[in-house]
């Protein structure tokens, strides 16, 4: 079996022994707590009947680990219970809701990169100069950078529509992926495509914004690394120009750490995706997550932290493979051995 | 890598300009915190109830930064808020960082199983990004400061563990460590006698960057409703509640937006600093 091969099968198990127990932890939090969830989700004015009724139907009245048994032979079946909220399965509302919330941290990922490597490889250059100071727009959260970009580019230039994905008089194209942009591009409709890139331009720049200032002091603290080592002493000593050494000799060996914070960087993205889904009125995953979580509706809190657990242990082995795939020394670290 | 009494790495802190601003800013906040009752204006404007002439009124001489809705001075408010944003801080990293660093040395030090058992458990609570699962918790007890503080301590400890189960494993090779085992030195004080005080410039310095990262979640979790209730000031729902009256009444966003980068700031700076001193040094 190839070395990648294998990594990859290990790393999977291994992320499935630790959402095995994300699911424990979600679900001991949210039995553990004071308060009864059947009387939270009936309300004050069920009668006593009524809310031992629910009890029964939900299996409240058994002990803890048959109640997570039946939940995880629930899970298994794809089955997530049901949202108090929306009075739908919960695994409806993430389906309807999760691609919006993909497409956005997909867009702020990329802005993030193209943004923070340069300016990371421009600072490890030039040493001290603006662009260390840049690094500190990490000190701003998510929901300030929102709320500012909102209010210059929505309320007073109006550059860019206030909120939502789509405008409401466009007809949204046939959902394939749930991704408006495919969507729209596999629908052959011009005009939604741009409209929805529109919409999610000031967004996607907001959720960058908070994690463009760590990438990039990261790729700098990287590269600075990198220019050390006797490689690069020895490009120099052959002549090789300075932008050749960057391109060629520094930046891919610099890559290898930064990669992986990015993995590290995609859970404050999933977090801050939470803010910044809420200024920009965003209907996405996280949008939803604040709603149900104002509204103690556990199934779906269980549901969606589940969801977005897994969305994490998926891009951090996705980063790992892009790793493994820029560093050869990983990449055949198998053979060797 | 270690600061306390050693001259070099002091010298080295105080020529770093960068580092002498976060202590700066570091100080004026904590002695605004301290004495918010002395320095705020108008100390009453914390609660529910301001001047009532005085409405969504901007910056002025009266009220330096102006007024929220009900005529309550912003200023006085951020001094007060940021009194909650420190307690808060400093209550999620006392508890945090015993526990996290407890288990770190447990997990550095101990056998294969146990090593293995417990990173597996910090493992399950980082594979949750700490703001959902610090939400999530929150949600599932009552939006409230205590309860934002308790969810905040629950998904920081695990960074502490991480920290201090990677100085464990570097620190177990050392001779001293091998020393104290061949006198028969217990387990407890090996762990803590021995290796902890050779790992706490590294956990301190952490702790004075985490000041203003803690700040930062817990600001970000009141913006969403999920911290203090009102009428406690709180930056983040300062800020929640601002963004409703731009861009004509853009001091109630613009000052907590402003507060909340000062402190941050300047805990990252002055952790920073600490850092690069004890670097300096070695």
């Amino acid at each position: 079996m190839p070395p990648l091969l294998r990594a990859l099968i290990h790393r999977l198990v291994a992320s499935l022994v630790v959402l095995v127990g994300v699911s424990m932890l979600m679900f001991a939090i949210a039995r553990v707590i004071p308060g009864d969830p059947a009387r939270i989700a009936l309300g004050p004015n069920a009668t006593e009947a009524q809310v031992q009724a629910l009890r029964h139907e939900r299996r409240l009245d058994q002990p803890i680990p048959i109640q997570y048994w039946e939940y995880m032979r629930e899970l298994v079946r794809g089955n997530l219970g049901n949202s108090l909220y929306s009075n739908r399965p919960v695994r409806v509302d993430i389906a309807q809701y999760l691609p919006a919330t993909l497409e956005l941290i997909f867009a702020a990922g990329v802005l993030m990169t193209l943004i923070g490597l340069p300016v990371g490889v421009l600072s490890a250059r030039y040493r001290g100069g603006w662009g260390d100071h840049l690094g500190r727009t990490g000190s701003i959260p998510a929901f300030v950078w929102a709320v500012i970009l909102q209010l210059m580019f929505a309320y007073l230039w109006r550059l860019f529509p206030i909120e939502g994905r789509l405008t409401a008089a466009l007809a949204p194209p046939p959902t394939v992926t749930g991704f408006l942009l495919v969507d729209s591009v596999l629908a052959g409709d011009g005009r939604v495509f741009f409209d929805a890139l529109h919409h999610l331009a000031l967004p996607a720049l907001a959720l960058a914004m908070a994690g463009i200032g760590q990438t990039s002091r990261l790729t700098r603290a990287s590269m600075v690394e990198t220019y050390r080592k006797p490689f690069i002493e020895m490009a120099h000593a052959y002549g090789f120009s300075e932008s050749k050494i960057a391109r060629r000799y520094a930046f891919r060996p610099a890559l290898t750490p930064v990669l992986t914070i990015l993995g590290l960087d995609i859970a404050a993205l999933l977090g801050n995706a939470f803010l910044v889904e809420s200024v920009f009125g965003w209907p996405g995953l996280s949008h939803y997550g604040v709603e149900v979580i104002l509204h103690k509706d556990l199934d779906a809190i269980v549901g969606t932290v589940l969801i977005i657990a897994t969305a994490f242990l998926i891009a951090n082995i996705v980063v790992d493979l892009l790793v493994a795939l820029v560093n050869p020394r990983i990449r055949f670290a198998g053979d060797r051995s | 890598m270690r600061l306390a009494g050693d001259s070099a790495a002091w010298r080295a802190f105080w020529r770093n300009p960068s580092a002498l601003v976060g202590l700066t800013l570091v100080a004026l906040v904590v002695l605004a915190a301290l004495f918010a009752n002395v320095i705020a204006p108008y100390p009453s404007h914390a609660g529910p109830v301001g001047d009532f002439a005085a409405m969504s009124a901007g910056p002025s001489a009266q009220y330096l930064l102006g007024t929220d809705t009900i005529g309550r001075d912003l200023l006085s408010r951020l001094i007060f808020a940021y009194r909650l944003s420190l307690e808060m801080a400093i209550v999620v990293l006392a508890i945090a960082t015993p526990i996290g660093v407890t288990v770190g040395l447990l997990g550095g030090y101990l056998g294969p199983v146990s090593s293995y058992a417990l990173m597996r458990l910090t493992d399950v609570f980082l594979a949750i990004p700490p703001l959902v699962l610090a939400m999530s918790i929150t949600g599932f007890l009552a939006p409230s400061a205590i309860h934002g503080m308790m969810a905040i301590t629950a998904m920081w400890w695990p960074w502490y563990a991480r920290l201090a189960y990677n100085l464990t494993r570097a620190e177990k090779q050392e001779g001293y460590v091998l020393a104290a085992e061949t006198v028969g030195a217990s387990t407890p004080h090996i762990l803590f006698r021995e290796i902890l005080p050779n790992c706490m410039p590294a956990i301190l310095t952490k702790m004075t960057i985490d000041v203003g990262f803690v700040i930062l979640i817990a600001s970000s979790m009141s913006f969403l409703g999920l911290g203090a209730q009102a009428p406690t000031p709180d930056l983040g729902s300062m800020v929640a509640d601002g963004a409703r009256y731009m861009p004509d009444a853009w001091w109630l966003t613009a000052f907590p937006a402003l507060a909340i980068l000062i402190v941050v700031m300047g805990f990252n700076l002055l952790g920073d600093g600490l850092r690069e001193a004890a670097d300096a040094r070695d």
